[in-house]
């Protein structure tokens, strides 16, 4: 399995922002992604289209930030693929994400703590 | 004027993470960021502080980015902010609708901090360019046609409309240069002229022309006025008024009187921009600016200050009430017009 965070652009982020910076922005990002996958389940039940792909495009944006390119991939399939794409797998794609952002944010924070 | 350094910057986007990255990102490249979460506050922040640059994001709650572009560039206050758009969005057709709303540059996130400080700098630089266009505008063209320029773009021709020329002229000015050193004659041109500049403006007219010690105004053109042959005769009224002030003034240190005539003639003519393409100027055609002409002219005539043709004449407020003179052959013209006198 693919290492959860890509080291080139995590590294390449804490060179042109600062490492304190990074640490603020990785807590920043483990409060609200958890509200981004909440946001797509709630937006799934809902049927609200738009939120859902609001959300998935959000987790997108912030997971390629970090170098967190696993998660990102899976959040942009779940973004084009749309609320029905994610209704056909029964909401599996999204569990699928969550565990990847889990994988993600241990390793975020390992990298930060250091 | 700003260099690139130290601009003021308005970025915009729901989500924290990016909206911390991008605010850090730039304020480590000099320059002062402040943030919006949507659209909505966005727009709001633009209107009130005025900024350099927008940051967008596309996909927002409320009103998305597309929907700031639209009304930026329908907006003729913040129709020249240059946006740089930044967003993740999936698509060509994205990037292809934001250049078409006029973004200036699209990005795509995660930025690339070089790559943002560079395409900041060149629209900054050609904002600051085309800021100095329209600051030469402004010097050599009356506000009403830059802004007609501004709204409507620059295209030679014109279009029909209702509205009152006035003609100004310093009666005997040659002797007057003759006598005196060109130096004295620039001050006097040019004191004369601000205080004619002041008597237009101040009747919502335009300055079109000035030659020698003549000048030509537009009542009414480009922007309609609702009673242009009021305003006309007013001007020409304040005219007459400020040079007898500045006669006193001339008075006291020896210098002989100025006198002014002017002319005024109202109705439809073609208003626009004549020339060439390279070089071109606002202004009226028709008889109807002929007629105003050769009225100024014929104020030498007449002994009157001011003249006006029967169109004017007709839509005067009833406390101006001008002399009729009869009918009058004016030079150049067949057939004689009837000339009132104030």
């Amino acid at each position: 399995m693919a290492d959860a965070i890509d080291r080139g652009t995590f590294d390449g982020l804490v060179e042109t922002t600062g490492e304190d910076f990074v640490g603020e922005l990785v807590d920043t990002f483990l409060t609200e992604a958890p509200a981004m996958l909440d946001d797509m389940r709630d937006a799934l039940a809902r049927g609200d289209a738009d939120r859902f792909r609001r959300a998935a495009h959000s987790l997108k944006s912030n997971a390629n930030t970090f170098g967190a390119l696993t998660l990102g991939a899976l959040a942009k399939a779940l973004e084009l693929g749309g609320i029905a794409h994610a209704r056909d797998a029964g909401g599996a794609r999204i569990d699928e994400a969550s565990a990847e952002y889990a994988r993600a944010a241990s390793a975020l924070k390992d990298l930060t703590r250091a | 004027m700003h260099d690139s350094h130290g601009a003021r910057l308005l970025l915009v986007d729901d989500n924290k993470v990016n909206r911390l990255l991008l605010a850090r990102t730039l304020e480590l490249a000099g320059h002062r960021v402040s943030a919006a979460e949507n659209g909505r506050v966005a727009l709001a922040m633009l209107r009130k502080d005025g900024y350099d640059l927008l940051l967008l994001d596309i996909e927002m709650p409320e009103m998305d980015g597309f929907q700031v572009l639209e009304q930026v560039r329908g907006d003729l206050a913040l129709r020249d902010v240059p946006v740089i758009v930044t967003s993740s969005l999936e698509g060509l057709d994205n990037v292809v609708r934001c250049i078409e709303l006029g973004a200036e540059d699209y990005l795509t996130k995660p930025v690339n901090p070089v790559l943002l400080k560079a395409r900041i700098g060149a629209s900054l630089e050609k904002k600051r360019l085309r800021d100095q266009q329209k600051e030469l505008v402004r010097r050599f063209a009356a506000p009403e046609v830059a802004q007609d320029l501004q709204q409507s773009g620059f295209a030679l021709g014109g279009k029909r409309v209702r509205a009152s020329v006035l003609f100004a002229d310093i009666r005997g000015f040659t002797p007057i240069a003759e006598a005196q050193p060109p130096e004295e004659t620039i001050d006097l041109l040019n004191t004369y002229y601000t205080l004619m500049f002041d008597a237009v403006a101040g009747h919502g007219g335009i300055v079109s022309h000035i030659a020698g010690d003549g000048l030509m105004a537009i009542f009414g053109a480009p922007v309609p006025l609702a009673n242009h042959a009021d305003a006309a005769v007013r001007a020409a009224l304040d005219m007459i008024e400020m040079m007898d002030l500045f006669n006193v003034e001339r008075r006291g240190v020896d210098k002989p009187e100025i006198r002014i005539g002017v002319g005024v003639a109202s109705g439809e003519m073609v208003a626009g921009y004549t020339g060439t393409n390279e070089r071109a100027t606002y202004t009226c055609i028709g008889d109807v600016v002929n007629l105003a002409a050769r009225l100024e002219q014929h104020t030498k005539e007449a002994r009157r200050a001011i003249l006006m043709d029967a169109a004017t004449r007709e839509t005067l407020s009833p406390s101006l009430a001008p002399d009729p003179l009869g009918a009058v052959t004016l030079r150049g013209k067949t057939q004689p017009v009837d000339v009132f006198a104030l």
